[in-house]
């Protein structure tokens, strides 16, 4: 890997992800993924609930391990690395989790200003001035001495991002931005991402189920299902796509119903019989 | 029969690796408090005031309460025996001694587990559950160095300092009685007691204190770590954290307690 990624956007991509494996145990989540990530691009990962994509994004940012597989991130691959060495590539991520995650005993300016307590020896004074800088960018200015119980779930949200932006990452990832939160909170957020990445040419990598905005904010798209990569492509490349996953979920379509009384009772039959033998699996084991 | 032995051999293997997983948690604690600060880790000495605070001084009111009464009692059991023996001036070495080698450091640690060992799994398990310890170690910050260590200073200098505060207000119960009872003046009793003390009662009874907070601390913190998902995920391993660490103690106190017999001069 060149060390020049940052330089040039020809000198490859930011991330790319090769032949990934995750396991829990005896189960594997994720069967061989394989995408890459373009710099200043912005990556929707789509898939429905147990799908896999949280796992995707908990892997990329260094919380799971890979049981094989490789992740090159800044030239280095995170499956063989240090911890030392992914603390320092981590200080070049952001992270916004699905509730946040502020630390409840903390005001937001205190949220914000921890990783630059942690990781510089910047003055207070100047590090009271990035967090009001960074909660400006994120519209939230004036609400420093607040306390996380304090704010509204859109807000939240949003000092979370502020957190993020906190040491000038050249990666920001985000969880589920919009879940739980009403549609136009949810569009301000949206639109925060989008401006974010033009004003700062960042890559983003977005984890949703929300279709409307994955098509507003993605540059690629990517389906994830049962542990593996159905479609990878742009917006169009997506909505024309022909792939029967991919026009399920984008259509809304449910999984087929059974429509025969027999069959249903069949149905049900098996799966109870399919439960029985996992039960007496995992008691045998 | 076989099934038997399975199963005991299953029950020691985990409780070993328990132990493991304590010790291992102790260890990066101690080496992030008092070598990170010399390798250019921020000391966390800040934290630990508050910790300490917490721990305890807001604790004193309590503990000076439960350890005066226990001082009492100790005097009142100890003088229906003494009585017998007409030997009454007894009842201040015998308050004294078993207040500082045994009861001090015990009712303080059983004190400390409710206040704060379950309080440490409930923290740490609630930011399990809201996936602030994930955030933590996306922000490069070692969970462990962030939360545990300050905990862990506030503990190990706090839980001497409670014993000896427990040790006085025990002291000061058993002359409630002497004075009352057994025709001690105050300062007689102070006096008495503090004839009967050796340095080694005190000593023995401190060391064990600090160890009763590495284990509370110990405990506490790996619960709250290993916390699974959901509210009622934190109930149990707040419950978890009081018993195993009121078990824990015990044998930590069996321990050194056999440990200073066997190797004592005294």
């Amino acid at each position: 890997m060149p060390e020049s990624t940052k330089e040039s956007a020809q000198a490859g991509p930011v991330i790319s992800v090769r032949d990934l494996r995750v396991q829990y145990g005896e189960l594997e989540i994720l069967h061989g993924i394989n995408f890459d990530v373009e710099l200043a691009q912005t990556l929707v990962i789509l898939g429905g609930s147990g799908s896999g994509k949280s796992t995707l994004l908990r892997t990329l940012v260094g919380l799971e391990k890979p049981s094989a597989g490789q992740i090159w991130m800044k030239g280095q691959n995170l499956a063989s690395i240090s911890r030392a060495e992914m603390d320092e590539i981590r200080k070049k991520i952001g992270m916004s989790f699905q509730g946040g995650a502020l630390f409840g005993s903390m005001t937001v300016g205190e949220n914000v200003a921890l990783p630059l307590r942690e990781h510089t020896n910047l003055e207070d004074s100047t590090i009271e001035i990035i967090v009001r800088l960074k909660l400006d960018q994120v519209g939230l200015a004036g609400f420093e001495y607040y306390m996380p119980s304090e704010l509204s779930g859109g807000m939240k949200k949003r000092a979370a991002v502020a957190r993020a932006l906190a040491m000038d990452p050249e990666i920001l990832f985000f969880d589920e931005p919009s879940a739980g939160l009403d549609p136009i909170i949810a569009a301000g957020i949206d639109h925060l991402i989008l401006q974010l990445k033009k004003a700062f040419h960042m890559t983003v990598i977005v984890v949703t189920h929300e279709l409307a905005s994955a098509f507003l904010i993605a540059d690629r798209m990517v389906l994830i299902d049962k542990g593996q990569i159905v479609a990878f492509g742009t917006t169009e490349e997506m909505r024309s796509s022909t792939h029967p996953r991919v026009r399920q979920f984008l259509d809304r379509v449910p999984e087929p119903e059974v429509s025969q009384e027999l069959d249903y009772l069949q149905m049900l039959t098996e799966n109870t019989r399919k439960a029985g033998r996992m039960a007496g699996w995992r008691r045998g084991a | 029969m076989m099934e038997f032995v399975a199963q005991v051999g299953d029950t020691v293997t985990n409780c070993l690796a328990y132990v493991g997983a304590l010790a291992s948690l102790v260890t990066r604690a101690s080496y992030y408090a008092f070598v990170g600060p010399f390798q250019g880790k921020h000391p966390r000495w800040q934290g630990a005031v508050s910790q300490a605070m917490d721990v305890g001084v807001r604790a004193l009111p309590i503990l000076s309460l439960i350890t005066f009464f226990i001082g009492l009692i100790l005097a009142l059991q100890s003088a229906y025996e003494l009585r017998k023996l007409g030997a009454l001036t007894y009842v201040a070495s015998a308050v004294a001694v078993s207040m500082s080698r045994e009861l001090g450091p015990l009712i303080t640690a059983i004190l400390v587990i409710g206040r704060s060992g379950s309080a440490l799994a409930a923290e740490i398990g609630t930011m399990r559950v809201t996936e602030e310890i994930d955030a933590l170690e996306t922000m490069a910050i070692e969970p462990v160095d962030f939360l545990v260590t300050p905990k862990f200073l506030a503990m190990i200098l706090m839980m001497p300092c409670l014993t000896m505060w427990a040790n006085s207000m025990g002291i000061l119960g058993g002359s409630l009685f002497g004075v009352a009872q057994a025709d001690f003046t105050w300062v007689r009793y102070i006096r008495s007691s503090l004839d009967a003390l050796y340095l080694r009662d005190i000593s023995t009874g401190l060391i064990k204190s600090v160890m009763f907070g590495i284990t509370i601390t110990a405990v506490g913190c790996h619960e709250g770590f290993s916390t699974g998902g959901g509210a009622e995920e934190i109930g149990r391993s707040t419950t978890q954290a009081v018993v195993i660490s009121i078990f824990m103690v015990i044998a930590v106190d069996l321990v050194f307690t056999a440990l200073f017999f066997f190797v004592g001069d005294r």
